[in-house]
């Protein structure tokens, strides 16, 4: 074991900030241990904010789905009065994930294992062999369905949180509060997810995928082929230099933030699109325009947004709008969940575009999130050699006072926010 | 199959040869010759696994929906050195059975099969198991893919990861 290696061993230094230096390293041990993954579910996952769902997907009373958030198995429900529900999905009695479907509409749940019935709001509402209970018990809070221990939302993302002492999620929102709500602002009558989900895994660790969401860096490079695509379209390109900046939001947040040359169904038409399209967007960038302004208009409409929440949660606001959590389940895998959203009052034309644009660059089977993902393997893999080469250089931009899209200042606020959770550094 | 066959007479057997063509082209990587059995208006859609198998990809995220012109640059794409996913190629092989004709409707026959394939790259084999369904075309006595439509029967691709080579 070489001595710089042993030294992180021994003092747990995952995180080198050299200022004098002008060097910020990583240790790749962070990626593989698993004593550093157990210490991230009890210092980040159980600590923090995470994303469960959107309200979108739970259209009308009485609907549920089921979702795995943080390790925990979660039903998410709408009850009777439009009230939303985070439970944790455990019958109290002896423990049997008491919801099995993955969505669906109901008015109650039954636990199959011995019959204890649940209302949407997770209380106890009939048992067969009541009378053997004392007086009272269904009535008990631990005869419940637990709820999550915080559950709220902000203009239509909900999230929870494990730890009953979290601060506010305004306040661990923080800067990348105003991205979601420019992102929330693509559309007046809101937004909704679109049927389908993206659901994949990749052989790596967790954090590699939260780098790479709001890495610039590398589209040059290991998206060529993409890029490539888009040149060899009819009419996918508007000649708009790619070209924008990242800031650290604090928190462990961070975004990207560019103009760049493909359409976005809010607001940037390309020729492809025809003259009825730009019809249509030039009607949907007049409305942002009457409601917020030219200038905020022309950000939602003509910048992308790539935006990372802290730890796990993916914006990506380009030429289609996406959300994506990912959750480890061991030091190199991790299971991801994509999904679309898209104006509610969209165009059909527009949401066919969009959702044309939308796996024509990500998801598993686009022309380059298949590229991340062989990309992040590699390196998961290319960290069996790490006690010689111990550490990631994150160091891109350091010395800029305005870094660029494709600099690292974004991946320096994540990990420094990683490490202070982790270590109080 | 005969020269002379057509809409009407097309056998089982005849489908099966032509699936199992297919089948070998996309096996062995030859990519540009299984793009020419596909007519100037296909289509190929593998669906994301948790909407209605025959959900249309106008309104729901799919993981692949490609026109005749995307499957092209798809093709293009996965036979570059800078197919970063599919470099050096995976191996691949599909074993495609329980063919059935499912309809003969117009100028064309609606198929069902079974597939099950398996890709090895970095030392990792993967399975991907699901239905075909093939909207073909009887043309000149030949057959052409107007539609190919790969449904996963698995939750996702949570062991896969990925859909980069043609199922």
């Amino acid at each position: 074991m070489t001595a710089v290696l042993k030294k992180v061993v021994d003092n747990e230094r995952m995180v080198d900030n050299d200022r004098e230096g002008q060097r910020f390293r990583v240790a790749r041990k962070a990626f593989v241990s698993k004593e550093i993954l157990e210490r991230e579910r009890a210092n980040i996952f159980d600590k923090v904010w995470l994303f469960l769902g959107h309200e979108s997907e739970l259209n009308k009373p009485g609907d549920f789905l089921t979702r795995s958030v943080g390790g925990r198995t979660l039903l998410f429900t709408r009850d009777a009065k439009n009230r939303f529900h985070a439970l944790l999905n455990t019958c109290p009695h002896r423990g049997a994930r008491v919801c099995r479907e993955r969505s669906g509409n109901a008015k109650s749940f039954q636990c199959f294992y011995h019959g204890w019935v649940f209302g949407l709001d997770g209380s106890l509402r009939d048992m067969p062999g009541k009378e053997s209970y004392p007086e009272g018990f269904a009535e008990r809070p631990t005869s419940s369905l637990q709820p999550v221990p915080k559950f709220d939302s902000l203009r239509g993302f909900c999230f929870v949180s494990f730890n009953p002492n979290v601060e506010s999620l305004s306040d661990y929102l923080g800067n990348a509060k105003e991205y979601l709500e420019v992102v929330a602002d693509h559309a007046e009558a809101g937004l909704t997810v679109v049927g389908g989900t993206q659901e994949y895994s990749i052989r790596a660790n967790w954090k590699l995928l939260a780098e790479n969401s709001f890495d610039g860096y590398h589209a040059a490079v290991n998206h060529a082929t993409y890029l490539e695509y888009l040149k060899s379209t009819t009419g996918g390109l508007v000649p708009i230099q790619l070209v924008g900046h990242a800031r650290d939001l604090g928190n462990g947040h961070g975004v990207v933030e560019y103009k760049a040359p493909w359409g976005r169904p809010v607001a940037q038409w390309i020729p492809a699109w025809g003259d009825d399209g730009k019809k249509r967007i030039d009607a949907i960038f007049d409305k942002l325009v009457a409601k917020h302004g030219t200038e905020r208009a022309e950000r939602i409409a003509h910048y992308n947004r790539n935006l990372h929440i802290f730890p796990n949660l993916v914006i990506n606001d380009i030429m289609a709008l996406t959300i994506r959590t990912f959750h480890p389940s061991e030091p190199d895998f991790m299971s991801v969940n994509a999904w679309a959203l898209a104006p509610k009052d969209e165009d059909p034309k527009d949401r066919s575009s969009r959702l044309f644009n939308f796996l024509e660059f990500l998801g598993p089977g686009g022309f380059a999130t298949p590229d991340d993902i062989e990309a992040l393997e590699q390196c998961q893999d290319g960290f069996k050699n790490m006690a010689e080469v111990p550490w990631n250089d994150i160091s891109k931009g350091l010395a800029k006072e305005t870094p660029s899209f494709d600099d690292e200042a974004q991946m320096r606020g994540y990990w420094t926010e990683w490490n202070r959770r982790m270590y109080g550094a | 199959m005969t020269a002379t066959a057509t809409l009407q007479n097309v056998t089982r057997a005849d489908v099966e040869d032509f699936l199992f063509a297919e089948a070998d082209l996309i096996d062995n990587w030859k990519l540009p010759e299984w793009l020419e059995l596909f007519t100037d208006d296909a289509h190929y859609y593998v669906p994301s696994t948790d909407v209605d198998p025959e959900a249309a990809p106008d309104n729901n995220l799919f993981y692949i929906a490609d026109d005749r012109f995307r499957l092209g640059e798809r093709v293009k794409r996965l036979m570059k050195r800078t197919a970063h996913v599919e470099f050096p190629h995976s191996k691949v092989r599909h074993i495609v059975g329980n063919v059935r004709i499912l309809e003969r409707n117009g100028d064309e026959l609606k198929i069902s099969t079974a597939f099950i394939a398996h890709r090895t790259k970095n030392a990792v084999t993967d399975v991907y198991f699901g239905t075909g369904i093939y909207r073909l075309v009887v043309r000149d006595g030949k057959m052409a893919i107007r539609e190919k439509r790969s449904i996963l029967a698995s939750d996702g691709l949570r062991q896969q990861g990925r859909v980069s080579f043609i199922l």
